[in-house]
């Protein structure tokens, strides 16, 4: 080992201030950044900010780099920057992403531009107003095993494994943005979104709930609107396949209900209470 | 000047904070028939509880039949170094149990056990296989848990991304709280019969941290503020392993259960360093220990090519490593570009948890302040030293709960007092909020940049009350400190109150510097190298600091540290401690269990 | 909640744009769909003129084109095919990939996402009539099965020489081997079958055939995920056996083949 080599490990040394263009990860490139800034009714409008490139930087690393240097109140929201959180979602270059997830080295050449999430009213800069999501889940009834049913439980593994992909969701709102349904067609007084036909999935196919909520989902969740065009699967971070695995499960579920004449007789002649009794069997 | 205008909340019972420990108390509070407000400085669902990884510890015995909560007890006395509140560790122990069956009743799922029972996995220093969890992403399973059970708890009301900066009080007693909704800047009163503070640590005055933004210390600094004691801020932990590149996802968390799984840590001689450092737990040593080994080997010139060293998994098989870590294997592919299956991992030391906090009574989280109570990352005293993994989200369930419930006790028996507001208090507050605004007060000066202060800050915390300290360091560290407060009286922002980053972090700032000073006076006074902190001119430990807690306390404008005297660990419990597999009487901590001889006639475990 | 908003309302201009948005994404969006309405427009046309105007059964030597499988009244007034052909196209036009691929691409309901739409009717989506009876897809489902069994057994019979009753194996078997395979890993994975076969059960370790259940789930769960390609495959290879069968019957060349 050299001694600049021995030199520079021993100048990296964890908690170290880091030597200057070595540990910084300094490209020399620069970022062409534009963020839309305002506030509803202000006329919001790209603004454009230089950025040091620097190795692995994700847009929202630069979007800090702005508030802390450039323009401390460019309003952005952001946990855990390491896409756990679900917090810092954006539509960068027109894609509804993660900002803490996106690359700028992987993204094409060109200027970076960051909107904010289209489908909810905007707050301040890249901030929208998400809280309809939270009033979209107190609709739905929480977990209820049966009376009496107190545990420890016996779950198999097999039961549960399925309902791990759902457990996934980090509420990012991604897939609710995109949803042409919220986006376009502004039905969020109808239409509980792909974030929430996950949860009811998650909920249903729990093998101790004993709720049923699909007609529900159906009535005032307008699961009927969805037509399936999979944009909330294509912008999911956590690659839940929300249309496939929680949205035409539900589906089939409620064809099950009405629209399956030979259940229909089935369950008259075993002299079961019409479709929308509320309930189901837990084993 | 004239107060501005404020709205007013009107509740039984404040819990500032929604992570694990706030909901929990919430659900506590709103189950013993209180109004409850929830304040959040985020969305609900985004707190920091999601970063945990690992799992939750509980002696449930389902894996590894000789455990047990006495074992439990014991692993988690030795490794927060007998300075624990042994009464906090007792409750802990037994009631964690209860608790990881409450959230399987109320939703959450966990991986499970071929006869269907809940799985444990080994984690560091654990002497079974302890941790309940659900893959890797525990927290996650955990707070959306909570989440759903408590929107759906009448009674509890959330009001998300607001910020409290004081508590406000009457007479000697908390009656309420101000602040200000981050959104549109509007001040918020709330009037309450008690508060609950849920609020988490303070990682972010570090420079590499795993924690979030919201991770200011706020709670313990309004406690502080408003006359709480705070308990052993020295400690705090490094988790060993954290991203060390690229530079943006530096300090990012890479989960203890990486190493719970089976995976190993190289230097880059290829050495498998642990085997050296501790050769009997190995990767799976306390985080201390492998935080300061890993600090080693790169001193030593053995680190890898960016700073830390290889964490690597390859041997577990792509399809274990895929189930068993999901999170790891797409972090380290979306942020590093590595495929873990085929790559090692590069990590380092990361500043990760705070064990000191508000000091609170064992059995209620009550604080010293009248009506103020604590649970959580924010109180102290159940971690002792150090803290070993799958402790936290435990933690918060129980005294979550403990403090949630006694909060509305408190609450409940004082309903028909008047609930009284000082105006003074209010304005007072409000002034020291809107003064960073205030363009007009320094003329031309264009004022301090609040985000330079806190890069400083970190700068100064990292280097010199980092994971090696010494009297010189945190000498330079204090004197810091006091500049940057002094620099903080004038900081300066631009624009308005409406959504303001910059504004929001001026607050921030001024929390943090007072939690960093109590960080540097306490870790001043423990001469030694006891648990997470590691003094350079004090390296072994001492048996007279092992038998006192430092609590910080504000006297005026100054601050006091004072020295408490532990409360030693009572005959029924002593015996427990050799139930660990870890309890080796020739290595004990030391302080109050080998100041005095043995006592004659103790039974042997 | 700390931001309470009227239902519905969720839109405030003026960063919520109406119309296509393409300024800001670099991919060209309309890519796709156009491809979409290329293919399904040229399948939909082929069908309808082999089914009623290419003069009668497409059938050569022992193959049997799959647009007259089962052969029902092959000599009526109508063609043959009309009495098959309509469950494998109902079977698609309610499968849940391609009401994917046409909403989008024919409906622009969206054109792609995060694009805007170029109408703003009021949307009706699957909820109401006609497009709610795509809800009846699972009995397309049990029609498909049964022809499905008849197109193996007209594999089955393309092993055969008619003329001498011996085995062959010629060129044509091979692609209606290949075309039945296809067909059978597309009809497999189908979403309503997933469902029925285990999708609908909360619980699999208890109660009658759960675990066989289970097992059929995941099986069909692995052709369900690529459930698209086999659509657009089997598609493909309908149309090809059906060329390759019309080409042997205007008699361009011999089926190459052996005969044991």
């Amino acid at each position: 080992m050299t001694t600049v080599e021995r030199v520079r490990e021993e100048a990296a040394h964890i908690g170290a201030q880091p030597a200057a263009g070595q540990e910084s990860g300094l490209t020399g490139d620069t970022v062409d950044l534009r963020v839309l800034k305002g506030v509803p009714g202000g006329a919001p409008e790209e603004v454009a900010y230089q950025v040091p490139m620097v190795t692995g930087m994700v847009v929202l690393d630069a979007v800090h780099y702005v508030q802390h240097n450039l323009d401390t109140d460019l309003a952005c929201r952001w946990n855990c920057k390491a896409a756990k959180c679900g917090s810092c979602s954006a539509e960068v270059n027109g894609h509804p992403v993660l900002m803490c997830k996106t690359r700028i080295d992987e993204l094409p050449a060109g200027p970076v531009v960051v909107h904010p999430l289209k489908t909810f009213p905007l707050i301040k800069d890249l901030v929208t107003d998400v809280s309809r999501n939270y009033e979209i889940n107190r609709e739905i009834p929480q977990f209820t095993p049966a009376p009496g049913d107190e545990g420890p439980w016996r779950i198999q593994q097999v039961d549960i494994d399925r309902l791990y992909e759902y457990r996934r969701c980090i509420e990012c709102f991604l897939c609710q943005d995109v949803c042409h349904i919220m986006r376009s067609h502004h039905y969020a007084d109808r239409f509980y979104g792909p974030r929430f036909f996950v949860r009811v999935a998650s909920l249903e196919m729990h093998p101790k709930d004993v709720l049923n909520r699909v007609d529900q989902t159906r009535t005032d969740g307008g699961l009927g609107y969805c037509n399936i065009t999979k944009c909330c699967t294509e912008v999911c971070p956590e690659h839940i396949h929300i249309t496939d695995n929680a949205i035409i499960p539900l589906k089939e579920r409620n064809a099950d209900r009405h629209w399956d004449p030979v259940r229909f007789v089935g369950r008259f002649l075993r002299g079961e209470r019409p479709a929308g009794d509320g309930t189901q069997q837990g084993h | 000047m004239t107060p501005e205008p404020y709205d007013v909340i009107d509740r039984d019972v404040l819990v500032i904070g929604a992570g694990g420990a706030g909901m929990r108390a919430a659900i506590a509070a709103a189950e013993a028939g209180c109004s409850v407000a929830v304040f959040t400085k985020s969305l609900l669902g985004k707190a920091h509880t999601v970063m945990a990884e690992g799992g939750i510890a509980a002696g449930l015995g389902n894996v590894d039949a000789d455990d047990s909560w006495e074992v439990h007890f014991a692993d988690t006395m030795l490794g927060g170094q007998l300075l624990n509140n042994w009464r906090m560790v007792e409750l802990y122990a037994h009631e964690v149990v209860d608790r990881v069956y409450e959230l399987e009743r109320w939703g959450g799922l966990f991986d499970r056990t071929p006869d269907g029972r809940i799985m444990q996995r080994a984690f560091g220093a654990h002497s079974w296989k302890r941790l309940a969890h659900v893959g890797d992403r525990t927290g996650l399973e955990l707070i959306r848990t909570l989440q759903d059970r408590m929107v759906h708890t009448p009674g509890a009301d959330v009001f998300m991304e607001y910020t409290l900066t004081a508590l406000l009080k009457d007479g000697d007693r908390v009656s309420g709280a101000i602040g200000y909704n981050r959104n549109d800047g509007r001040f918020v009163v709330v009037r309450c019969g008690a508060v609950v503070l849920g609020s988490g640590g303070w990682g972010r005055m570090y420079r590499y941290t795993s924690n979030s933004w919201e991770s200011t210390g706020d709670g313990a600094a309004i406690a502080y503020d408003a006359g709480a004691d705070l308990l052993d801020m020295e400690f705090v932990q490094f988790h060993p392993t954290g991203m060390v590149w690229p530079p943006g996802a530096r300090g990012i968390l890479v989960t203890e259960a990486v190493r719970g799984e089976g995976g190993l840590l190289f230097n880059s001689e290829g050495a498998r360093f642990m085997l050296e450092y501790d050769p009997v737990k190995k990767e799976l040593s306390s985080r201390d220990v492998v935080a300061r080994s890993i600090y080693k080997e790169v001193k030593a010139g053995r680190g890898s090519p960016h700073g830390g060293a290889f964490l690597d998994v390859r041997h577990l098989g792509a399809e274990r490593i895929k189930r068993k870590l999901p999170s790891m294997y797409e972090q380290f592919h979306a942020l590093a570009s590595i495929d873990i299956t085929r790559q090692p991992m590069e990590v380092g030391p990361t500043i990760h948890y705070t064990m000191g906090g508000v000091r609170v009574d064992a059995e209620t989280g009550a604080t010293t302040v009248a009506g103020l109570y604590a649970g959580g990352e924010v109180a102290g005293g159940l971690h002792g030293a150090n803290r070993l993994g799958g402790n936290s989200l435990g933690d918060i369930l129980v005294f979550g709960l403990r403090a949630g419930a006694a909060a509305a006790d408190f609450a409940m028996s004082r309903r028909r007092e008047p609930k009284n507001i000082d105006e003074r208090q209010v304005t007072q507050e409000q002034q020291a909020l809107l003064r960073p605004l205030d363009q007009g007060e320094n003329g031309a000066s264009p004022g301090e940049n609040p985000y330079k202060l806190h890069e400083e800050l970190q700068a100064v915390m990292q280097d010199d009350a980092g994971i090696g300290r010494s009297e010189e360091s945190l000498q330079r560290a204090l004197a810091a400190i006091q500049e940057l407060r002094a620099r903080a009286a004038h900081m300066r922002v631009s624009g308005g109150r409406v959504l303001n980053p910059g504004w929001h972090t001026c607050r921030d700032v001024s929390n943090m510097l007072t939690i960093s000073e109590a960080i540097v006076r306490c870790a001043l006074e423990r001469r030694e190298s006891r648990g997470s902190q590691w003094r350079f001119d004090h390296l072994d430990q001492s048996e007279e600091l092992g038998q006192v807690n430092f609590v910080s306390r504000r006297d005026g404008e100054a601050m006091r540290v004072e020295a408490v005297p532990l409360e030693p660990l009572p005959e029924r419990l002593r015996p427990l401690l050799e139930r660990s597999r870890f309890y080796d009487p020739a290595k004990l901590p030391k302080g109050y269990m080998t100041a005095r001889p043995a006592r004659a006639g103790r039974k042997a475990g | 909640m700390a931001t309470q908003t009227a239902p519905g309302a969720l839109i405030t201009e003026p960063h919520a744009g109406v119309g296509l948005q393409g300024r800001l994404r670099t991919a060209p969006w309309w890519l796709l769909p156009l491809t979409v309405v290329s293919v399904l427009g040229a399948f939909t046309v082929y069908a309808i003129w082999t089914a009623f105007f290419s003069g009668g059964v497409n059938q050569a030597g022992p193959y049997l084109s799959p647009f007259y499988s089962p052969l029902i009244w092959a000599t009526g007034p109508i063609t043959p095919a009309l009495w098959v052909l309509w469950s494998p196209l109902l079977f698609r036009a309610t499968c849940y990939y391609y009401r994917k691929a046409y909403y989008r691409s024919f409906f622009w309901d969206p054109p792609a996402c995060a694009v805007g739409e170029l109408r703003y009717r009021e949307y009706r989506g699957e909820a109401h009539f006609p497009l709610f009876l795509n809800n009846l897809h699972r009995f397309f489902l049990y029609a498909v099965l049964v022809v499905t069994g008849f197109l193996w057994y007209d594999v089955f019979l393309a092993f055969w020489d008619p003329k001498t009753g011996h085995v062959q194996l010629g060129l044509g078997t091979f692609i209606m081997l290949g075309n039945v395979t296809l067909l059978s890993l597309y009809t497999f994975g189908c979403h309503s079958l997933r469902h029925l076969s285990g999708g609908g059960l909360d619980c699999y370790s208890q109660g009658r055939f759960g675990m066989a259940r289970f097992r059929a789930w995941s099986a069909v769960t692995v052709l369900n995920l690529r459930h698209a390609m086999w659509a657009w495959l089997s598609m493909f290879s309908v149309v090809l056996t059906d060329i390759y069968i019309h080409m042997l019957r205007a008699g361009w060349f011999i089926d190459p083949h052996v005969v044991f």
